[in-house]
């Protein structure tokens, strides 16, 4: 500070001196932040890189489990047979649309949720804590648990869903609904196809999910001035002209940022449709395709390489997501 | 002056049309979030055959509670139960082991990230990226891999071990947010008198950041004892070292009625529920910090 205010002053010894010792105050500093960083970097690097880059040399090779205890870790042929068999698979390329629908309606279905249920629980009410702590509990519950309560709430013999369809709703007969591929709608006399297993786990996924959009959305709009709102008001804005022109461009960003993180987990989820209906039924995702791979299947080179696929895509989405809308934000 | 009255009318539609759906939509979503919940309680203390016979009947069974699904689910194996009392400890040092190591880890790496100037503090996010953006079952397959080498698959350590890379990211995350509330003053005057880093850390930081340490911990918690895939993928051969949710999860391959699974999945929530009764608000405050500021 005191040689900032005189920019001219000629180098004496006190002001030398100081500088000195500010440059080792940041040099300890930077040796100090790195040691006590370097349990967590390497933590990662050896449980998350170093793996990565393994999975990455495993995709190119041909390795079964039996072989395990032979193999020779970076060794072995190489072989473009593991992604030559993928790419010629059907079984691969449906799950790998069926993983893109289960991502992006279960994202949505997600954020439209949370956001609808944060809008409802703004403004304070009596119990609203407990209101707002019970609405977490869908994402904060085990998921084995969470999927065999729908499984049970979803079964055409015992559940309730269908109880309540066929003896209130008038239905015809109960809906299996998480071993059904497609059944038929009729609305307005008009019947049309639907997947009924994939619309299943993707109403499951956003309804684990909502929360989180419902949290991050909740936060933010915590901290939006109400001035902004109190003098649309007064201009004569309704409700949804203040949500439409105030509120959402607030929230633009923070669901943005949730969209990309849900994309992400619920890309790469593997225990909800394991556990709802193990793949089965038209909904074989990527990551499912992974697990029959490696244990089914005994083929370690060509789970790895379906895994790398699914990584590479997620990869090139971010970059191209970062780049749109790194530089809208940069515009703006 | 037309224009003018038309949208006032709007607004008074939209402002009692609001009166009114803003209850119901709370309802809805109370519904939705706690009546799942609630089904699982009841048929855990049903009788199978009732559940057959009325599917559609949702209220207590006041006059005659069932605890057999509970039994048969304690008891232990050689007792022709499923043995969870075993599952229950091994789940709850499984993620009570993680929750020490990710913390003594995170807690470094976090105050370094908050307050020390270092070269790459900035790419933190890689980090995130890094464990984030790879599914669970790409690292998973090295891992299965690697340990069924060394023959260490079956083992519980082995879990915390990938636990901890799992949880470690988001509590740094967590933990940074919460340092960064603790004001530098504090331990600017520390300095002064002499403290040394690592005593400022232990006398000042640390102290003010406990309630925030204990909620990330219980979150790391949750995390562990919720995990599914890596248990599954690693200790399925070992039914000794099974937790709660592989145990649940396996239930179902054998004949099992569902008020058995319900009861199971009722043991393995409860503990989940409790925890986070406990940390709620502090645990989703350090979760969505970053989110405020749009």
């Amino acid at each position: 500070m005191a040689t900032a205010s005189v920019p001219e002053a000629p180098p004496t010894a006190t002001a030398g001196g100081r500088r000195r010792a500010r440059n080792t105050r940041a040099r300890r500093d930077a040796r100090a932040g790195m040691a006590l960083v370097s349990p967590t970097v390497i933590v990662v690097i050896v449980m998350v890189v170093l793996p990565v880059v393994w999975a990455l040399v495993l995709s190119f090779q041909r390795i079964r489990l039996s072989g395990i205890r032979r193999l020779d870790v970076f060794g072995g042929e190489y072989t473009l047979r593991n992604y030559d068999l993928l790419l010629g698979s059907d079984r691969f390329l449906d799950a790998a649309k069926t993983t893109l629908m289960y991502s992006v309606f279960g994202t949505a279905g997600a954020i439209l949720l949370g956001l609808t249920a944060a809008l409802l629980v703004r403004s304070s009410f009596r119990g609203r804590g407990l209101v707002r702590g019970a609405m977490l509990l869908p994402w904060v519950a085990p998921v084995v648990a969470i999927t065999f309560i729908w499984q049970v709430l979803l079964s055409p013999q015992l559940g309730f869903v269908n109880a309540v369809g066929t003896d209130v709703l008038g239905w015809d007969s109960p809906i299996p609904f998480l071993s059904q591929e497609s059944g038929e709608i009729g609305l307005f006399g008009i019947s049309f196809g639907v997947p009924t297993a994939l619309l299943a786990v993707i109403a499951f996924e956003s309804w684990k999910s909502f929360p989180f959009a419902f949290l991050f959305i909740l936060a933010r709009l915590q901290a939006a001035p109400p001035e902004l709102e109190e003098a649309a008001r007064v201009d004569g804005a309704t409700p949804t002209q203040i949500f439409r022109h105030i509120l959402l461009p607030q929230l633009a960003g923070v669901i943005a940022l949730i969209a990309v993180l849900r994309f992400i987990f619920t890309f790469n989820a593997f225990d909800e449709i394991y556990l709802l209906t193990g793949g089965g039924a038209g909904t074989d995702v990527l990551a499912t395709q992974v697990y029959s791979f490696l244990t089914a299947r005994n083929d370690v080179g060509a789970s790895a390489a379906v895994a790398m696929f699914m990584a590479a895509v997620l990869a090139v989405g971010l970059i191209v997501w970062l780049k749109f809308f790194g530089e809208q934000e940069r515009n703006a | 002056m037309s224009g003018k009255r038309r949208r006032w009318t709007r607004n008074e539609i939209e402002i009692r049309a609001l009166r009114v759906i803003r209850p119901l939509g709370i309802a809805f979503f109370v519904l939705i979030s706690v009546f799942p919940f609630y089904y699982m309680i009841l048929l855990s203390m049903k009788d199978i055959s009732e559940i057959i016979e009325s599917p559609g009947s949702i209220l207590p069974p006041i006059n005659d509670i069932s605890t057999a699904a509970y039994e048969r689910v304690l008891r232990s194996t050689d007792n022709g139960g499923e043995g969870f009392v075993r599952f229950l400890i091994n789940s709850a040092v499984l993620a009570t082991a993680t929750v020490l190591v990710t913390l003594a880890v995170s807690i470094l790496g976090a105050y370094a990230v908050a307050r020390l100037d270092f070269f790459g503090r900035r790419k933190v996010g890689f980090l995130f990226l890094s464990v984030y953006l790879f599914p669970p079952i790409l690292l998973a397959i090295p891992l299965f891999v690697a340990f069924s080498k060394l023959g260490l698959r079956g083992q519980l350590p082995v879990l915390v071990i990938v636990y901890v890379a799992q949880t470690l990211p988001i509590c740094v995350y967590m933990l940074r947010n919460y340092f960064e509330t603790v004001p530098v003053s504090l331990e600017e005057a520390a300095e002064v008198d002499g403290a040394t880093r690592f005593e400022i850390i232990r006398k000042i930081t640390l102290p003010l950041a406990m309630p925030a340490i204990a909620a990330t911990g219980l979150f790391v918690f949750m995390i562990a004892w919720n995990e599914f895939l890596f248990a599954l993928l690693f200790l399925v051969e070992e039914r000794n070292n099974w937790t709660v949710s592989l145990g649940v999860s396996q239930l179902k391959n054998i004949e099992t009625p569902a008020t058995t699974l319900m009861a199971g999945s009722v043991i393995l929530t409860l503990p989940i529920i409790v925890v986070f009764m406990f940390a709620e608000r502090l645990m989703t405050e350090g979760l969505t910090r970053g989110a405020e500021k749009g």
